[in-house]
């Protein structure tokens, strides 16, 4: 009998090791042969850990399992929750990038290349580079990690760059709140990245790659740094890439702590072993990136995209979506809400869907105060915005930012004063440094709020004139964007901000 | 090891980086290496990451001190992050850091008298669909509430 425990952090956090383990003795007391097999996870965070029994059916699930069940699920007598691909959360999701994650033993490379692994590799090693970045092109993949840049532009830029040594460079600094997709499929498809940042390599003439990954995600760092060594033995990696005549080799190097190594300039930096401060653009990281080198510098699930995209074909991705916003978004659903996890579908379904449908309201039963959209940096949505679709140019309209897709639900005991004082006071301990705006900015943004907090009306115009200036002065998506919680929790909850001052009154 | 060990050598600290200078960007590594090995990076490594790196101490200090990871002196026997972004603040984290310090007696960074554990602040663990959130020596614990914090403090001797 072969029975999967996932091995995901979020999994694990909720007590799957002890459910392997208690299933492994288990089975061992009655003699019955049972393999385990750690998974990933599926996303359904809301149902971990989930264990899944594989059966001439399919695979059933059981969810959140814990130890003194495992007797009953061995029995047979477990409630279970049917072929986890017929869970309606699931099978309303359009699976591209993770396809795989839950569903294979992430590091088995066999078990990868029966699931379609390495089927756009060897594509793209039969093709040309110029081929190979018009392929990216064509599918209208762009940056997940949060600007929406082409990245077949970006990869175009660093192709036609002359160099003696090009590098890829994948951003895996996941460092916003309310986003875990990176983790989720480092973790649970490593080889999907690999194979994704291998492409990038053959397309745009780089044979070395980093992967910056931040130490908060110790799991992630051990499962990505094995499955590195893995592809090295394996051929996937070093000078000949599956037989190609090609090199690409690549390594795992671990952050220490800093939000703002996630901006790609600042990420650089700390790569090459500096204070992880922000570089003025241009030159852009495509021409002068990694050691004064082209540089590709891609998140990890646009990176991860790029082999099924060269497995189906780019008019395959590009069919799914919405306007520009072409292919399937990662959406991660966080904070209080009943049914969070991740959940990819294609672009253009409503964040009120999003939110109630599929996250099925808040965790607490309490109504909905706000969603934040994109990280710490993102907008507060209030539930009058929900009919916005996700799609990158419909949340600019709306005020707000997709970001890395990540949503965070407050139910209405959010104060939104605190959040954005938090905002401000989160700014002014990452900021770099470098500009003024930004590093200056934010502590006398935690100052502004506070007088507001005690009453001072005039502090309000002030707030604002203060986000404009950071907004248009600082250097990188820190200083530049923290204005979006603030001032999208002083527009739409300005009760917050008046509490105070109408008791004085 | 940790706070009645001997200070490391330079003989001792070379050993530990040395072995990576020919890395790509070998500083980061190396204080990752050292903090590794001693739990913190020990002051004396400065002017010998100086040395091989061929950088100004105050440079090799400045990267130092720019990341949250990197002590300057050991932490408890147990290290226990608290995890503060927002969407664990959705979910009570506030309350809950509040909570762990004030039953502790000790502040953010602080550690107990006992030496027994330290407690940080974290911003995130990619938990955000399982909050709030905490890390215990490197292993993720997700709905931590009162109970849950408790058990953890149990099990680490706070």
């Amino acid at each position: 009998m072969k029975i999967f425990v996932p091995l995901d952090s979020a999994a694990k956090a909720l007590g799957a090791d002890d459910v392997a383990d208690a299933i492994s003795r288990e089975a061992k007391a009655r003699g019955l042969d049972v393999r385990i097999v750690r998974n990933g996870t599926r996303g359904m965070v809301w149902l971990e850990p989930l264990v899944e029994i594989d059966t001439p059916e399919g695979r059933i699930g059981y969810g959140n399992v814990t130890p003194d069940q495992v007797p009953d699920l061995l029995d047979g007598k477990l409630n279970g929750l049917g072929r986890v691909e017929d869970i309606d959360w699931f099978a309303r999701q359009t699976r591209l990038t993770f396809a795989r994650c839950g569903v294979i033993d992430p590091l088995d490379l066999d078990d990868y290349e029966t699931h379609g692994g390495l089927v756009g590799l060897r594509r793209a090693i039969g093709m040309t580079g110029s081929q190979i970045v018009q392929e990216v092109t064509d599918s209208g993949l762009r940056g997940r990690g949060g600007a929406g840049f082409p990245t077949g532009i970006k990869w175009k830029t660093v192709a036609e760059a002359e160099a003696p040594q090009k590098y890829i460079v994948c951003n895996a600094d996941e460092g916003d709140s309310g986003t875990f997709a990176d983790r989720m499929i480092i973790e649970g498809d490593p080889f999907s990245l690999i194979e994704g940042m291998a492409i990038a390599g053959l397309g745009v003439g780089a044979t070395r790659g980093y992967v910056y990954l931040r130490s908060e995600y110790p799991d992630a760092i051990h499962i990505l740094t094995q499955a590195v060594t893995i592809a090295r033995q394996r051929g996937l990696l070093g000078p000949d890439v599956l037989g190609s005549g090609r090199a690409f080799d690549m390594e795992v190097r671990t952050g220490a702590g800093a939000y703002v190594c996630g901006e790609e300039t600042s990420l650089l930096n700390s790569l090459e072993g500096k204070r992880g401060t922000v570089r003025a653009k241009p030159p852009l990281p495509a021409l002068q990136g990694f050691l004064g080198r082209p540089t590709v510098v891609n998140n990890v699930i646009s990176l991860a995209t790029v082999p099924v995209i060269f497995e189906k074909g780019a008019q395959h991705y590009a069919d799914f979506g919405l306007g520009r916003s072409r292919g399937t978004v990662t959406l991660q659903i966080a904070g209080n809400v009943k049914r969070g996890g991740l959940f990819e579908t294609a672009f253009g379904m409503t964040l009120g869907e999003v939110v109630n449908d599929i996250g099925g309201g808040t965790a607490s039963g309490r109504p909905v105060k706000a969603v934040q959209v994109g990280g710490p940096l993102g907008a507060y949505m209030p539930v009058e915005k929900f009919d916005t679709p996700m799609g990158y140019e419909e949340f600019d309209r709306n005020g707000g930012l997709i970001g890395h897709a990540g949503l965070v639900v407050f139910d209405d005991t959010a104060d939104m004063l605190r959040m954005a004082r938090f905002a401000m006071e989160f700014c002014a301990v990452e900021s770099c440094g470098k500009c003024t705006p930004c590093r200056i900015g934010a502590v006398r943004g935690v100052e502004t709020i506070d007088r507001i907090a005690q009453g001072d009306a005039a502090a309000i115009p002030l707030l604002t004139d203060l986000c404009e200036t950071m907004k248009d002065g600082s250097l990188c998506a820190l200083g530049g964007f923290t204005p979006f919680p603030v001032m999208s929790a002083l527009t739409h909850f300005p009760d917050d901000f008046a509490t105070l001052q109408e008791a004085a009154e | 090891m940790h706070s009645n060990a001997p200070a490391p050598s330079e003989e001792e600290i070379r050993g530990v980086v040395a072995p990576l200078s020919s890395m790509e960007g070998p500083l980061l590594p190396m204080l990752h290496a050292l903090q590794d090995t001693w739990g913190f990076v020990p002051q004396a490594a400065v002017p010998v990451l100086a040395d091989i790196l061929n950088l100004g101490r105050a440079e090799v200090h400045g990267v130092i001190s720019f990341y949250h990871d990197f002590r300057s002196r050991p932490a408890g026997r147990h290290v226990l992050k608290i995890c503060r972004a927002e969407a664990c603040q959705s979910m009570g984290a506030n309350a809950l850091a509040e909570s762990t310090l004030q039953k502790l007696g000790i502040g953010w960074h602080d550690t107990t008298p006992n030496g027994a554990v330290t407690v940080e602040p974290v911003y995130c663990l990619g938990m955000c669909a399982c909050a709030p959130a905490a890390m215990v020596d490197g292993r993720v614990v997700g709905r931590v509430d009162d109970a849950r914090m408790d058990r953890i403090l149990a099990e680490v001797g706070a």
